[in-house]
């Protein structure tokens, strides 16, 4: 890995990225109404500071505070055809696509990436809500199946952290298709024994939930979390009765033994690495900001040779 | 026409069916007039409107739009999974539970026979009236449902029996205790299953594949579709209602979603479609029936040589590589 390529220039490119420049320079929490300056909400992780709500974070924002140093390398997703049904609703779809494009700067759903948290390698993936409600159509799918390929390749765990309000309508059958196509690559993980780990965000529902991001190894949701099959409004119009406060909430679904953890953001970056390093046989990570690595990122330990090495190191060898 | 009464003693018209109602109406008036009064000839003119109604259905059905056929899809005198099961398979022994919390009515599942052929059957059953739909959830299964799926689909590739699924759902039951006893994870853990099983897995939508509940069974090797059922990622109802906010514009969803099975052959999301007897399965539901169990024999016959390995790497290369053809403009 190049230092240039997969440190500075994500520094530099985030610096011209149109997202990146907030339009207020105050955020109003929906949930407390307190006012929150973006520089103090920004290093907060977008989370209130007043009542620790969790507002969406945008995935670009997310990899900054999750690889060491913020450094990462994009990883490429193929472009799917585009508009497979030629699809048009109100408007068509090419345009609704285009929309999103200039409204987010990102060219779709998701952004795949791979880097090192706490020197741990990891390739991660991280849906969009901002775009297209973070809706799984094939551009999703290819991205997920990219991120299981170069997780297999480079012997990586993925971490994928799921937002949707479900599958992209406007690609039909072929958005239904991601549930199977995202689920072979996560078979591709289970067979190479590398972990999988799941971390669900406000909102996570419909086909995503019902495939890919409820077949971790491990499943942590943020706070507050809503993570559904059916949406609550669906199932009140169905059944006709109040739905009991917090369903569907990641703390419900914890109560209900869906979830293993619900852990705040920004606890999570130190929660995985401690997880992947014992799922892999690693010895715990040094805690704390690291320096920028000298000579490079250090080539990913074999999960097998570090057991290894435990195992040696067990027996007094 | 014989068949027909047979099966469906009380004919169900859909809307756009009413110029054949009002023909097959006067048919059967002039019918019974002739057997109230011996010595009374209608038999020519009879069999003249009979004539008539034979057209307007063939014309009818020439070129269902989509949102026609999702009706026909749903048409209540079309055969059920319990038909099927009861039409073209012996020894039928349906097995229960999910060995968690409960039995699912909205699924059947069990061993029977094909043709001989030792098989796990699986389908979503909707109900043949007010008792058996209330019974049966109208074929929306609960987390129970895809789990007990899983565990008859872990039991045949134990068994090396090959896997037999009947699609035929609205989705999956949008329900507080089907989300509390997570829907979402058995639905994915069931696509699991049919993307590991060794076995061969074929799949018939036979009325409504809807979204991730059809999904869940038909991860298969081969997946066919009767020539008017509909398969699709939201039904043309919400799609209308999200899309064009408006809950009537069902037609246009319809079409939008390329949901019928002659667009899903065309962007081989389907490997076969299963013509369906003039007028929908409904109005000759033994002969739809017998055409579902030799494609399923078909497709069995096609893959019973293939090796285990063989049969979950092609499987999975066949989802992979969906959506590399699309829709010609
Ligand atoms: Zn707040």
């Amino acid at each position: 890995m190049n230092w240039i390529t997969n440190y500075v220039r994500p520094r530099i490119n985030s610096l011209f990225t149109r997202r990146e420049v907030p339009e207020n320079l105050w955020t109003k929490c929906d949930e407390c109404g307190t006012m929150l300056f973006h520089r103090e909400l920004r290093e907060n992780l977008n989370v209130c500071t007043s009542c620790d709500h969790h507002m969406q974070i945008s995935p670009r924002l997310r990899f900054e505070a999750l690889f060491d140093n913020g450094a990462y390398a994009e990883i490429d997703v193929p472009a799917p055809v585009q508009d497979p049904l030629h699809f048009r609703d109100q408007k068509p779809y090419p345009q609704r696509l285009r929309t999103a494009q200039k409204a987010t700067g990102e060219k779709e759903a998701m952004l795949v990436a791979e880097g090192e948290i706490g020197r741990t390698p990891v390739v991660a993936a991280a849906q969009d809500f901002s775009f297209m409600a973070g809706s799984m159509g094939m551009y999703v799918g290819n991205a997920i199946i990219a991120a299981a390929e170069r997780a297999v390749a480079s012997r990586r765990p993925l971490i994928l952290f799921s937002a949707a309000g479900g599958a992209r309508m406007q690609e039909g059958i072929l958005s239904l298709m991601q549930m199977p196509r995202t689920t072979v690559a996560i078979e591709m993980l289970r067979e190479a024994r590398l972990p999988y780990i799941v971390v669900l965000t406000h909102p996570t529902t419909g086909g995503v939930t019902a495939s890919y991001a409820m077949l971790g190894d491990i499943q942590i949701a943020e706070p507050g979390a809503l993570i559904c099959f059916a949406g609550p409004r669906v199932i009140e119009q169905t059944i006709r009765e109040k739905l009991p406060e917090g369903f569907q909430r990641a703390e419900y679904l914890l109560e209900h033994g869906m979830l293993d953890r619900v852990t705040d953001r920004r606890r999570m970056r130190d929660e995985l690495i401690v997880i992947l390093r014992i799922l892999q046989h690693m010895p715990p990570a040094v805690k704390g900001e690291l320096p920028p690595p000298a000579e490079g990122p250090e080539a990913a330990p074999q999960p097998d040779a570090a057991a290894k090495k435990v195992a040696a190191q067990e027996s007094g060898a | 026409m014989a068949a027909r009464k047979e099966f469906l003693p009380m004919t169900h018209y859909l809307d756009f069916e009413k110029p054949l109602a009002e023909i097959e109406g006067k048919a059967e008036e002039l019918r019974a007039l002739a057997r109230q009064n011996e010595g009374m000839d209608v038999e020519k003119e009879a069999r003249g409107l009979d004539k008539k109604a034979h057209d307007i259905l063939r014309d009818l059905y020439k070129n269902l739009d989509p949102w026609r056929k999702a009706q026909v899809a749903r048409h209540p005198g079309r055969p059920h999974c319990r038909d099927y099961i009861a039409e073209l398979f012996t020894e039928w022994t349906p097995l229960a539970g999910d060995r968690a919390f409960a039995e699912d009515d909205a699924v059947m599942g069990g061993l029977a026979r094909l043709d001989g052929r030792p098989v796990v059957v699986i389908g979503h059953e909707k109900g043949h009236d007010t008792a058996t739909r209330i019974a049966r959830n109208f074929g929306m299964a609960r987390p129970e449902g895809y789990r007990k799926a899983v565990r008859l689909m872990s039991l045949a590739s134990r068994f090396r029996l090959p896997v037999v699924t009947l699609v035929d759902t609205p989705g999956a039951y949008p329900g507080k205790g089907a989300e509390e006893r997570g829907q979402s994870e058995a639905i994915a853990r069931a696509t699991q299953k049919c993307l590991q099983i060794g076995v061969p897995l074929v799949s018939v939508v036979i009325g409504e594949g809807g979204s991730g509940g059809a999904v869940a069974f038909a991860t298969a090797d081969r997946v066919a579709m009767l020539e008017h059922s509909i398969y699709s990622v939201i039904s043309p109802e919400g799609c209308a209602s999200i899309l064009w906010k408006d809950a009537e514009r069902t037609r246009d969803a319809a079409q939008a979603l390329r949901l019928t099975a002659q667009d899903l052959l065309k962007l081989k999301v389907i490997d076969r479609i299963i013509d369906e007897p003039l007028g929908g399965a409904h109005r000759d539901p033994r002969a739809a029936m017998r055409a579902v169990g030799s494609a399923v024999g078909d497709a069995l016959a096609e893959l019973e040589a293939e090796k285990p390995g063989a049969l979950v790497r092609k499987r999975r290369e066949k989802f992979l590589r969906m959506g590399e053809t699309a829709l010609p403009a």
